[in-house]
């Protein structure tokens, strides 16, 4: 089981206007069936973007180049029929915004049930069936079916939205930044049941985030971008406790750590950027 | 040590109306008998979730929110009687740092004319003193004179919050309300600021209120901390012994919610 369900070959992302600029810069990586595969970096890094080109949901200003294999099936070349085919089938994904990423005028109940319904015949009392099933997978009571997402607290809505990318059973979930909006104990809760879902459903998950507690917490290997670019990956204990990358280490250090004071030191770029160019 | 602040039994009643025709009236407590002190010098964190009450007590302290009950002594006044030019003169003691950079500067007003103001508003002396003491603190944040010319639209979310921090510092003040003032930022950026809010602490010998939801930050930045849930006060004690030791079922519940600290994989 160690078949790699995808694999990014030399993606670079630039902007149409300027074919200099590279916001991606040629980056290659896999993620292996069946495990979290942990984006980490700051805000710019390219961490989105590269999540967002996955599901070629990228916006038409911007070019990208290279190849991603989706179960070496390779995701550029297809169709926009094609790609529309696996998104929510194959690939799901959830964003950080539960609020604007569902529709306030709609039912949550008819929000999943669309999701169902765009991927399969079935009749109408069996997805109202699979509905409730959904719903009692991610812990909400099955009476909510008929309320707005505004009547739902931010955790249920991200909790909604996780039903909804469950509805197809991908075998991919990429979830950007799921959990920044909510709060600690929320949070706590919705990183154990992705993880309970991960396992359940034999999902693998590319999970992008800029907080290393929750990376530690989810993670399998990890994957560190910085200024549009790879600069280190590995597996998670490897990367967390014995850093290569000079920038890895620095943003380590800007951390504060959940046990002990360990004293926290800003990045000195200057220094940083003597110690890459000495790579 | 001093008690630079003390609160007694504050309350906070909002009112919300539900449905069109029904009118149903339902009372939330943002504040709950709350009661603290704060000692000069020192940092109080207060923590709780979203809805908690956090920042409603912030602005009970500057007076943005009228309290329904309850008594707060600053440095030895009794804060809630106090009206008009007393008030004002007060409110030079107490500063506040908000959440978010890009919502807090004008975007209309330079760097300058955002500085500028809180003088303005306390008559503080002549243009070209202003206009030192403006450089002197714009540099302090780490800052060039130079940028006073911009707006803020031209600077990174760190640089605003450096900026904030400079607006909110200008009037010398003695206790300084910070709410949620890196969580916007980037890890990198948030140690730069909380190095920075150490170190001014240190040279200032200022107060601060400190208001997170990251309990990560609180081991870092306080002194004392008082966690609250649903406007009422569970918990108040020294930082480490609160981490080593929480007493309340809820304190246990948040620090075991620490990313990080979930025991993986069971």
């Amino acid at each position: 089981m160690n078949k790699d369900i995808l694999k990014i070959n030399n993606l670079s992302i630039g902007t149409k206007v300027d074919t200099k600029i590279n916001l991606v810069d040629n980056i290659s990586f896999s993620v292996k069936s069946g495990k979290t595969t942990c984006i980490v970096g700051e805000s710019g890094s390219g961490k989105s973007l590269t999540a967002l080109s996955i599901i070629r949901l990228l916006s038409p200003q911007l070019e990208m180049s290279g190849e991603i294999l989706f179960n070496n099936e390779d995701i550029c070349n297809m169709s926009e029929l094609q790609i529309r085919e696996k998104r929510g089938l194959d690939i799901a994904m959830i964003f950080q915004e539960p609020m604007t990423s569902l529709n306030p005028v709609l039912t949550i109940g008819y929000q999943i049930k669309e999701a169902i319904a765009v991927h399969s015949d079935l009749p109408n009392n069996e997805i109202n069936q699979k509905v409730e099933e959904l719903l009692m997978l991610v812990g909400i009571p099955v009476e909510r079916l008929s309320s707005y997402p505004d009547e739902l607290s931010g955790g249920q809505r991200q909790r909604v939205m996780i039903a909804m990318s469950m509805s197809c059973n991908p075998k991919l979930l990429i979830a950007d930044e799921p959990t920044t909006a909510l709060d600690v104990t929320v949070q706590a809760q919705i990183l154990k049941l992705l993880d309970d879902l991960k396992s359940k459903l034999n999902m693998s998950m590319l999970f992008i985030t800029h907080d290393f507690g929750v990376v530690e917490d989810i993670a399998d290997d990890v994957i560190v971008m910085f200024k549009g670019k790879i600069v280190e990956r590995g597996e998670v204990n490897q990367v967390l406790k014995k850093p290569k990358h000079p920038y890895t280490k620095a943003l380590l250090g800007c951390v504060p750590d959940a046990l002990g004071k360990k004293q926290l030191t800003p990045i000195d770029y200057e220094k940083l950027d003597m110690a890459i160019q000495r790579l | 040590m001093k008690k630079l602040l003390q609160t007694n039994n504050l309350s906070k009643t909002y009112v919300q109306t539900q449905g069109f025709f029904s009118r149903v009236k339902t009372n939330i407590h943002a504040l709950d008998n709350v009661s603290f002190s704060i000692n000069q010098g020192t940092t109080m964190a207060v923590v709780g979730e979203s809805g908690s009450g956090k920042s409603t007590l912030a602005k009970s302290l500057v007076r943005l929110v009228n309290l329904d009950a309850g008594s707060v002594k600053f440095n030895g006044v009794d804060l809630l009687d106090l009206e008009g030019e007393k008030l004002k003169s007060v409110r030079k003691d107490i500063q506040m740092i908000f959440q978010d950079p890009y919502a807090s500067l004008n975007p209309r007003l330079n760097i300058l004319q955002i500085m500028e103001e809180p003088l303005l508003i306390h008559n503080y002396q002549d243009n070209d003193a202003r206009r030192k003491k403006i450089e002197n603190f714009i540099e302090r944040v780490g800052l060039k004179a130079s940028d006073l010319k911009k707006y803020p639209h031209q600077f990174s979310g760190g640089q605003r919050q450096r900026i904030g921090i400079a607006r909110a510092l200008i009037l010398e003040p003695k206790l300084v309300i910070c709410d949620e003032p890196v969580s916007a930022l980037d890890v990198s950026v948030q140690a730069q600021i909380l190095k920075l809010l150490k170190d001014l602490q240190r040279e200032f010998g200022l107060t601060y209120l400190f208001i997170t939801h990251d309990l990560r930050i609180v081991r870092h930045v306080a002194d004392d901390v008082m966690v609250m849930r649903h406007g009422k006060l569970v918990e108040e004690g020294k930082t480490d012994i609160i981490f080593k030791n929480p007493k309340n079922q809820y304190t246990k519940d948040l620090i075991q919610s620490i990313p990080g600290l979930i025991s993986k994989r069971n």
